[in-house]
């Protein structure tokens, strides 16, 4: 009955969200204080019910959140809830960039460096492996934009989508939010290379820190699987080499891989959110950050619910598949 | 325990875990005995690794004799630096927007950096290992709600929570050592699950040993028992979280100044909140801005992956290099940590 125990995070994680943003005081005196007189301030707080007792703004915030209200922004006065659909596109279609990009660097690195284990194949991939990670996705994303878009010209610096394809966008009428199908909608081949442009450098900027995680993974679990009994006795019956990584090895791989991928949907958040504000990919992380300067906490606060809340519901859903493929980690 | 055994299967330059008496005491140590245990491109990359973190070390120690002007210096004897100057030979990183010295703010940046790194730590391992240990070690349903609000803290993801608890402790931006400390504990709550979960899992395990039972027999208090006999034996895991932790404390440091949460540019250096300020000169072609205070995060953080890197796979069974012994991998028991599989740090 481990599964259950998605209520009680994903409450303690709003619950958490909530206490720490009111830790610091109200969020319309962190947005606007010092910039109204304070009885104009103090009029607005009691408008917005922030002077009621915590207790009974913390229950109306939860029940507001159940029945899928957010609140409203002070900055630019929307339904969080909006914010969070608008932009949330975005940041889904640059994850699924960055997903792709990882699996096709990971894996097939993952498995070449642990078939050549300690050799240098696997010396040299495990190195770059590293720097994956311990390069910040921001500055991989600015090092990107500076070779690619401001030296040789061959991206666009920032954005999803040129004016013109905008255009093209709007007069098709396709409005899904993710730029790549709203593209195919206008059925112009040259609107589809623009936004695939625009999503390259993003892309690959997520993708390698992504790609990093996924080859040590892979690599770990090939070791692991290349070293057992059947692998030898499938080699002794004359299986080709590359046979045996890819079928008999690759297999029972596989599984512990999904569970930790699973988990790398924080990270790949957290990259997004940087990601996104290196290169003014407008989805949630470039929201998020806007929002934090302008000290909008309500939005803050909605945002940041929501990405701890995708993050939970993933690693449940992980456990779940975990346990339909492997019938041993049936809890 | 168990690598004790399994090295001396076939190591021919590796020493066995038990060697030698009290004169040993040397190659006990965490890393020395780590190093004399690997061989060829695991040791390469300890090596590699330690050598990068000491040098990383030296420039944040020795910053005001290395760095030629101040982080915050606007001008010397000559005059003003002047903003987004190229590289020359009074300044050899060239200077920011600001009109600061990059060479400078890169190298005091390590002391934030080191400070930061260093604070936050600290205080993960006291109040992770503190609260593993008297949850682990008396269970009941305080243990129940630590295990369920840690596992809720650990899916969290890291650079947000940082950004929360930045903005409760500082209010965003702040002078030096506010900085430091704000950045350092917002970082510190991210960890604090890590050593958590790590710590509590031994003690469980090790308070059943028959040896608890017989100190417990023996009248021993619960106090002496717990740092005596059951800490002592659940440590063996934390040098390698806490060389992992440190590269992740760098990067987390870097994204929370990316985003506008470090400390201000005349209180301290700091790469992350550099790297923000270079972002317009990128699309302008300026590239000494970016790419130095940059190559500083990698290398730091890079340092430290080394080194945690190799220690995993040393500490792994399976994943550890033998000197020539052929392949003698089995189906050994999965002993190792997994110490940060969700890594979600930029």
């Amino acid at each position: 009955m481990r599964f259950l125990l998605i209520i009680p995070t994903v409450f303690i994680l709003v619950t958490t969200v909530f206490a720490l943003m009111r830790a610091t005081g109200d969020p319309i005196t962190a947005a606007l204080g010092g910039k109204l007189p304070p009885d104009q301030l103090q009029q607005l707080i009691h408008a917005a019910g922030y002077d009621r007792p915590i207790l009974v703004q913390y229950w109306e915030y939860l029940t507001n959140i159940f029945s899928g209200d957010f609140g409203t922004t002070i900055s630019d006065n929307r339904p969080v809830t909006e914010v969070l659909t608008t932009y949330g596109a975005a940041t889904l279609e640059l994850a699924c960039y960055a997903v792709l990009v990882a699996l096709v660097l990971g894996v097939p690195f993952g498995m070449v460096s642990g078939y050549f284990r300690d050799r240098l194949p696997d010396a040299v991939l495990r190195i770059l492996a590293i720097l994956a990670y311990a390069t910040p996705v921001f500055f991989a994303g600015l090092i990107l934009k500076l070779v690619f878009s401001v030296w040789l010209g061959w991206f666009p610096v920032a954005g999803r989508v040129s004016t013109d394809g905008e255009i093209a966008m709007q007069l098709a009428g396709a409005d899904s939010g993710f730029m790549l199908i709203d593209a195919f909608k206008t059925g112009d081949p040259a609107v589809v290379l623009d936004v695939l442009s625009h999503a390259a450098l993003p892309a690959i900027a997520l993708g390698l820190l992504t790609a990093g995680v996924f080859l040590r993974l892979v690599r770990t679990n090939m070791i692991g699987t290349l070293g057992t009994g059947y692998i030898d006795a499938a080699r002794s019956r004359g299986v080709k080499e590359g046979r045996l990584v890819r079928k008999h090895a690759w297999r029972p791989a596989l599984i512990p891989i999904i569970t930790v991928a699973g988990m790398q949907v924080a990270m790949l958040l957290v990259g997004a959110v940087l990601t996104e504000t290196t290169f003014e990919w407008r989805g949630l992380g470039f929201q998020l950050s806007e929002y934090l300067q302008a000290r909008d906490f309500v939005a803050v606060q909605g945002i940041v619910v929501l990405m701890a809340v995708v993050v939970a519901v993933t690693n449940f859903l992980v456990d779940v598949i975990a346990a339909l493929i492997d019938p041993r980690v049936r809890y | 325990m168990t690598s004790g055994e399994i090295t001396s299967v076939g190591t021919a330059g590796a020493a066995p875990e038990h060697v030698g008496g009290r004169g040993a005491w040397f190659k006990k140590l965490p890393v020395v005995h780590q190093v004399r245990q690997s061989v060829g491109l695991q040791r390469g990359m300890l090596i590699a690794g330690l050598v990068l973190t000491a040098v990383f070390v030296l420039v944040a120690v020795f910053a005001p004799l290395l760095a030629p002007y101040g982080w915050s210096q606007l001008r010397d004897l000559d005059g003003a630096f002047g903003a987004q100057q190229p590289p020359s030979a009074e300044h050899w990183f060239g200077t920011t927007v600001g009109g600061y010295d990059v060479l400078s703010r890169v190298i005091w940046g390590a002391r934030t950096a080191l400070l930061v790194v260093l604070v936050a730590v600290a205080s993960s391992i006291v109040v992770g290992v503190l609260l593993g240990l008297v949850s682990g070690y008396f269970g009941g349903w305080l243990d129940r709600l630590l295990v369920v609000v840690a596992d809720a803290i650990y899916a969290f993801p890291s650079l947000l929570l940082a950004i929360l608890l930045a903005i409760v402790i500082s209010g965003g931006q702040s002078s030096m050592w506010g900085g430091i400390l704000a950045a350092a504990l917002s970082i510190t709550v991210v960890f604090v699950p890590q050593y958590f979960r790590v710590v509590r899992a031994e003690v469980v395990r090790i308070k059943a040993e028959a040896f608890v039972d017989s100190a417990r027999v023996l009248g021993t208090g619960h106090w002496r028992i717990m740092t005596r006999h059951v800490l002592r034996n659940s440590t063996r895991t934390l040098p390698l979280i806490v060389t992992l932790n440190a590269s992740e404390a760098i990067l987390t440091l870097a994204g929370l100044g990316f985003l506008g949460f470090g400390i201000e540019p005349t209180a301290a250096a700091e790469w992350g909140y550099d790297l923000q300020r270079s972002l317009a000169d990128v699309t302008s072609g300026i590239w000494w801005t970016a790419l130095f205070p940059g190559l500083a995060i990698v290398l730091a953080a890079m340092g430290m992956t080394l080194m945690g890197e190799s220690l995993n796979d040393l500490a792994d069974p399976r994943l550890r290099s033998r000197a020539r012994s052929g392949q003698v991998s089995g189906a050994v028991a999965a002993t190792a940590v997994e110490p940060n599989p969700k890594g979600d740090d930029a």
